[in-house]
């Protein structure tokens, strides 16, 4: 719980004369769960979408496990290890869940060749079958992606991004579009996936229950900055976020 | 099973078909050497992305095979061979800069690019010909010189195994992982790249299989005429392929070969009895399989053959 995972310095990103990123400095330690809130518009996703390369920022650095990965593509950034789940649930809607796994675990794969090898047999299929019981995916295995409803996409798309064995699971708004009865047993099966995967994550999240009841730490965002950041009860208690994020 | 009875028995009608009727060898290798081409135009509908220049590949893989039997007069399988390579050659050279555009850009820089080969073609006319095109001698099959109906008897055996070993291999190249994360280009490249596949180099992958495989088509064509003219890059040829595509289906490979043999022999049939109509015939089955069979001819039977997904 010591090495530094993920870190930023000066991070800043301007969109004409919005400052989505003001200057962030953050570091996130090996085996932390954090949450992040603000409001819409804040700079949450932004500062996701820098961290994963979708986004170059105007200045500062981003570093993973020591390296520095400014500016690297999401495929390096991926390699190197950072998986990313979106808030609109990113699958291959034509293809069926096993194979959307199946596709995902190729990227490993050390077999031979295997990038020519017919699916089934390029990559371990025992580790799909695995995954996809551990996010409850089973019994849908062999449905569409794109027939699936918003909660089981939710999990396809972390399910996706485990394939790829990262260190650091980065997830947008993992419970969006998901109804209030389901949010808290879908964030039961995530944790339950990463804590037996021993994946560090972040989340950004909007329901500070959920944010309680799974969060280790917890950053608040506001205007482009992490205005509050530590244990989730202190940072809950701090009036800046209670008048920016929570409401009074 | 059903799909190998169905394939099988296709087989036997092309095979049948030109010993019962032997002036019907010239339209069947048509059919094959357009079918070969479908096929790589297949490659890429799996992407999601429709090519309106892909003729430009057939087109120079029929100058190179022409080119080298004027000039080094080697053997119809080398010539077969040294085309389709060229054409995977330049397959690989225009896809580094083809493979960054999508949609309607990417098809209208393939339909650009043939265009671009068909004016050069018929411009440099001291060394191509020009709109007359190139003419070469019945080169050797097998190192053995043939007359001109053993030739082309020899010729659709050849096309015959390579159209079945290259919709094995397109088949195949679609269960790959390749092929696989070719298709998921068609619904989300984004998840590709964020699972750490580069996009771009899968799609790149296909377009050379593609260029190849419309090689071997434009290869065989030349051999099966003897004769090579810009019209085979035109952009109305590429439409004609695309047509097909539509035509046959392209969910499996089989579709490719059903839409070149119905497209030949209704331009065949349609172009006798309705003189300067075909195209309209043509247009009108095109109509009616949007709106009554998207997914073309094999696609009508594919569920009862291979199941609900290919």
């Amino acid at each position: 719980m010591s090495a530094a995972l993920l870190s930023t310095k000066g991070l800043s990103l301007s969109f004409g004369g919005v400052v989505a990123a003001d200057s962030i400095d953050f570091e996130l330690k090996v085996g932390e769960r954090l949450a992040v809130v603000g409001q819409n518009g804040a700079g949450k996703t932004t500062f996701i979408n820098i961290c994963t390369g979708f986004l170059q920022p105007t200045s500062g650095h981003v570093y993973f496990a020591g390296q520095e990965i400014t500016g690297h593509s999401p495929r390096d950034i991926t390699l190197r290890g950072v998986g990313r789940s979106f808030q609109l649930p990113q699958v291959f809607g034509e293809h069926t869940v096993r194979e959307c796994l199946l596709i995902a675990a190729s990227v490993r794969s050390k077999k031979r060749g295997g990038f020519l090898l017919p699916l089934e047999k390029a990559v371990d299929a025992d580790s799909v079958d695995a995954t996809l019981e551990l996010l409850q995916l089973g019994a849908r295995a062999h449905d569409l992606a794109g027939a699936l409803p918003e909660g089981q996409r939710k999990l396809l798309d972390v399910a996706m991004a485990l394939m790829g064995q990262p260190q650091l699971l980065i997830m947008d708004e993992p419970t969006s579009g998901v109804s209030t009865d389901e949010k808290h047993g879908l964030m039961k099966v995530l944790m339950r996936a990463l804590d037996q995967r021993k994946v560090t994550s972040i989340f950004v999240e909007h329901d500070i229950d959920i944010v309680r009841a799974h969060a280790t730490r917890l950053a608040a965002w506001i205007a482009g900055k992490i205005a509050a950041d530590g244990p989730p009860e202190q940072v809950l208690a701090d009036p800046a976020v209670i008048r920016n994020v929570i409401g009074e | 099973m059903l799909l190998r009875v169905f394939v099988t028995a296709l087989l036997s009608f092309a095979i049948v078909l030109p010993v019962f009727f032997p002036w019907l060898k010239t339209p069947v290798l048509l059919a094959l050497a357009n079918g070969l081409s479908v096929l790589g135009v297949i490659v890429l509908i799996r992407a999601g992305q429709v090519s309106f220049g892909n003729a430009m590949f057939a087109c120079l893989a029929g100058y190179a095979t022409t080119a080298i039997a004027r000039i080094w007069h080697l053997d119809a399988l080398l010539l077969i061979a040294l085309g389709t390579v060229c054409a995977a050659v330049a397959g690989a050279m225009v896809g580094l800069f083809m493979v960054r555009y999508r949609g309607i850009f990417f098809g209208m820089l393939n339909l650009a690019f043939s265009m671009v080969l068909f004016s050069v073609l018929g411009k440099f006319g001291a060394i191509t010909g020009g709109t007359d095109g190139l003419r070469f001698d019945r080169p050797t099959l097998g190192f053995v010189h043939l007359e001109r109906d053993g030739f082309e008897t020899a010729l659709l055996g050849v096309a015959l195994v390579c159209a079945v070993l290259a919709g094995l291999l397109v088949q195949r190249y679609f269960r790959s992982v390749s092929g696989q994360a070719l298709a998921a280009i068609k619904t989300n490249e984004t998840r590709l790249e964020y699972l750490g596949i580069s996009a771009k180099r899968v799609f790149w992958g296909g377009y050379v299989l593609s260029a190849a495989l419309c090689g071997l088509g434009g290869s065989l064509f030349a051999l099966t005429q003897g004769l090579v003219t810009p019209e085979m890059g035109y952009w109305v040829r590429s439409g004609e392929v695309v047509f097909i595509a539509i035509l046959g289906g392209s969910g499996h490979a089989v579709g490719a070969f059903i839409g070149a043999f119905v497209f030949e022999f209704v331009k065949l049939y349609v172009a006798a009895w309705l003189t300067g109509s075909w195209q309209l015939v043509l247009g009108l089955i095109l109509l009616f399989m949007v709106f009554a069979a998207p997914t073309g001819i094999f696609g009508l039977v594919e569920r009862r053959l291979i199941g609900s997904k290919p």
